[in-house]
C-alpha cells in the first residue's frame, strides 16, 4: 500500500513516526502551515515557522525516505492577533518556493471579519500564483462555516477544482461534493473521522475529489490512520485499485496542480551522506 | 569553478532562454532575483550536472543570477537570499559565495550554515569560501563533519589547514567513541597523524 498523506504536522512529530509511517507505506507528504498550539506573538516567528517548513523539515522527513512538501498561509486563527498579520506579507515570497503546492490552511476558525479578509487575500494570492488551495473548516459551527468556506471560493473566481475544503464528516460533505472542490477528510483516534465512518463516506459518495488525512499533529492523534482507512476499506470489500486512488493518486492529481509536486524517490543516501546526525543519535 | 565553465553546462538546459533573459533582467531591476531565485531549479533543473563535479542546475543557474547583480547591491542580496531561501536557495548561495566579489562579507552565513543539522549546508560551508572562517570556527566545522558522518573530501584544503589542536579534538572523539564501542569514520584517521 503506498500512501500520500495530504495533511500532516510533522514538525510536532518525532522521528519514531517517521520510521513507523515509512514501515506502513507512507511516501509523501504534505505539510500545511497552521498553528503550533502555543501562540505566536510576531511575523518573526512566521519566518522561522515557514523556513523550517521549507528547510529543515523535508531534509528530517528525506532521512527516511519521505519526501516533504508544503502549503504556506497565515492560518485563521492567528489571523485574528493584530501582532501576527504581517506574516501576511511574507506569504507571498514563500509561495515561490519549489516545495509549497498550495496556500494553506486558509478559512474559518470562529468566522470574524479579520478572518473573512486574510481568506480573501490569501485565495486571490493562490490563484496569482496558480496554486491550489487547502481550506480549513471550523470545528465549532462546523455546518455554517462550511457554506460560508464555499460562497468566499465562488467568489473568488478560483476553480472549484483547485481548492479541498478539508476536515469534513457526514453533516458536510455533500454541500463540498456538489460544489466541485475537493473534499479532505481527517481520521482521528476519537474526534473528526473514523476508518469505519470514512468507509461508509466513500460508499455513498464514491472516490472522486476524496482526500483522507491523519492531521496528526500535537494534540493526540495517529500518522497510521491513513492506513488503517486502507485496511478497513479492503476488509469492506474495496479492491486493492480503490485504496491506490484514494490513498496516493488522488492527492498527487489535486497537489500536482502546483506543477511543482516532485515524487522522485527520496532516496537517503542522497541527501544525507550515508546517514545524518537524526539517524546517527544527534550532534 | 568559473562562470563560464557552469553557463556552458547550461546551454542543453531547457532552462537556457529563462536563464539568459534572467541574468539580463536582474541587471536591470535587481529585486527581481527574489523570485527568479526561487524558480531556478523549476527551469533549469536539479540534477547534478554531468560536466561540473559537485554542482546542480539549479545552483548553477543561482550562481549567475547572483553574479548578475550589480556589485554594490551584493552583499545585501546574498544575506537575504540566503536568510529567506529554501535549503537548495541557501545551499546555492553558500557555492557561490567563492565566485563572488565580496572578500570577507558572507563568513556569517558560513556561521549559519554550520550551526544547521542539514548534512548538506554544513558540508557547503567547508567549500573554498571556508577561508573566512576563523580557525576555531574551521575546526569545529570539521569535526562536526567527522560527527555527522559527512565525508571529509567535502573539505576543501583539510590537509594544508589541519593543526595540532584540530589533531587533538578528533584524539578525543576517537576516545569517547571507542569507551562506547564505536570507531572513527576511516577518513578522519589521517586527522590524528599531527598528534602526538
Amino acid at each position: 500500500m503506498r500512501i500520500f498523506d495530504p495533511h500532516i504536522h510533522m514538525t510536532s512529530r518525532t522521528t519514531d513516526d517517521y520510521e513507523r509511517m515509512a514501515a506502513a507505506g507512507v511516501r509523501a507528504v504534505v505539510e500545511p502551515a497552521f498553528w503550533l498550539g502555543q501562540p505566536r506573538t510576531s511575523a518573526g516567528s512566521f519566518a522561522d515557522y515557514f523556513d523550517s517548513l521549507v528547510g529543515w523539515e523535508p531534509f528530517r522527513a528525506a532521512q527516511f525516505g519521505i519526501r516533504h512538501h508544503a502549503t504556506i498561509a497565515l492560518n485563521p486563527k492567528e489571523a485574528n492577533d493584530p501582532r501576527c498579520r504581517e506574516a501576511l506579507d511574507l506569504v507571498p515570497r514563500y509561495l515561490d518556493k519549489d516545495s509549497v503546492v498550495a496556500v494553506g490552511e486558509i478559512g474559518y476558525d470562529a468566522m470574524t471579519r479579520e478572518e473573512d479578509e486574510a481568506f480573501v487575500v490569501q485565495l486571490k494570492l493562490a490563484v496569482e500564483h496558480e496554486l491550489p488551495a487547502l481550506v480549513h473548516t471550523p470545528h465549532r459551527d462546523k455546518a455554517r462555516g462550511v457554506r460560508r468556506t464555499l460562497a468566499v471560493v465562488a467568489e473568488s473566481g478560483i476553480a472549484p477544482g483547485r481548492v479541498v475544503v478539508d476536515h469534513l464528516n457526514e453533516v458536510t460533505v455533500g454541500a463540498v461534493h456538489d460544489s466541485g472542490c475537493w473534499m479532505g477528510f481527517s481520521i482521528y483516534p476519537d474526534t473528526k473521522m473514523s476508518p469505519s465512518r470514512m468507509v461508509e463516506i466513500l460508499r455513498t459518495h464514491g472516490l472522486e475529489r476524496m482526500l483522507i488525512n491523519s492531521a496528526a499533529d500535537w494534540g493526540r492523534s495517529d500518522p497510521l490512520l491513513t492506513r488503517r482507512t486502507g485496511e478497513a476499506m479492503l476488509a469492506a470489500g474495496f479492491g486493492d485499485d480503490d485504496v491506490d486512488r484514494v490513498l496516493w493518486r488522488n492527492p498527487v492529481e489535486f497537489f500536482g496542480q502546483s506543477g511543482r509536486l516532485d515524487l522522485t524517490e527520496a532516496a537517503t543516501g542522497e541527501v544525507s551522506f550515508q546517514g545524518s546526525s537524526i539517524l546517527r543519535g544527534g550532534s | 569553478m568559473d562562470p563560464g565553465t557552469l553557463r556552458t553546462a547550461l546551454k542543453d538546459s531547457p532552462g537556457d532562454g529563462w536563464l539568459t533573459a534572467g541574468v539580463e533582467r536582474v541587471g536591470d531591476d535587481p529585486p527581481s532575483i527574489t523570485r527568479l531565485f526561487a524558480a531556478a531549479g523549476r527551469h533549469c533543473g536539479r540534477a547534478a550536472l554531468p560536466h561540473v563535479p559537485g554542482w546542480t542546475g539549479d545552483q548553477a543557474a543561482r550562481a549567475l543570477l547572483l553574479l548578475a547583480l550589480p556589485a554594490a547591491d551584493l552583499r545585501r542580496y546574498i544575506g537575504d537570499l540566503y536568510r529567506h531561501g529554501d535549503a537548495g536557495e541557501k545551499l546555492a548561495v553558500l557555492k557561490a559565495l567563492p565566485l563572488l566579489p565580496i572578500g570577507a562579507d558572507a563568513a556569517p552565513l558560513l556561521h549559519d550554515a554550520v550551526r544547521t543539522n542539514d548534512t548538506r549546508l554544513v558540508a557547503a560551508a567547508l567549500g573554498p569560501y571556508a577561508r573566512h572562517l576563523d580557525q576555531a570556527a574551521w575546526r569545529q566545522a570539521v569535526l562536526k563533519c567527522v560527527f555527522m558522518g559527512i565525508p571529509l573530501s567535502v573539505v576543501h584544503g583539510l590537509t594544508e589547514r589541519a593543526d595540532d589542536e584540530l589533531a587533538a579534538m578528533t584524539a578525543a572523539l576517537r576516545d569517547e567513541r571507542e569507551a562506547a564501542g564505536r570507531r572513527l569514520p576511516p577518513d578522519a584517521l589521517p586527522l590524528l597523524r599531527q598528534s602526538t
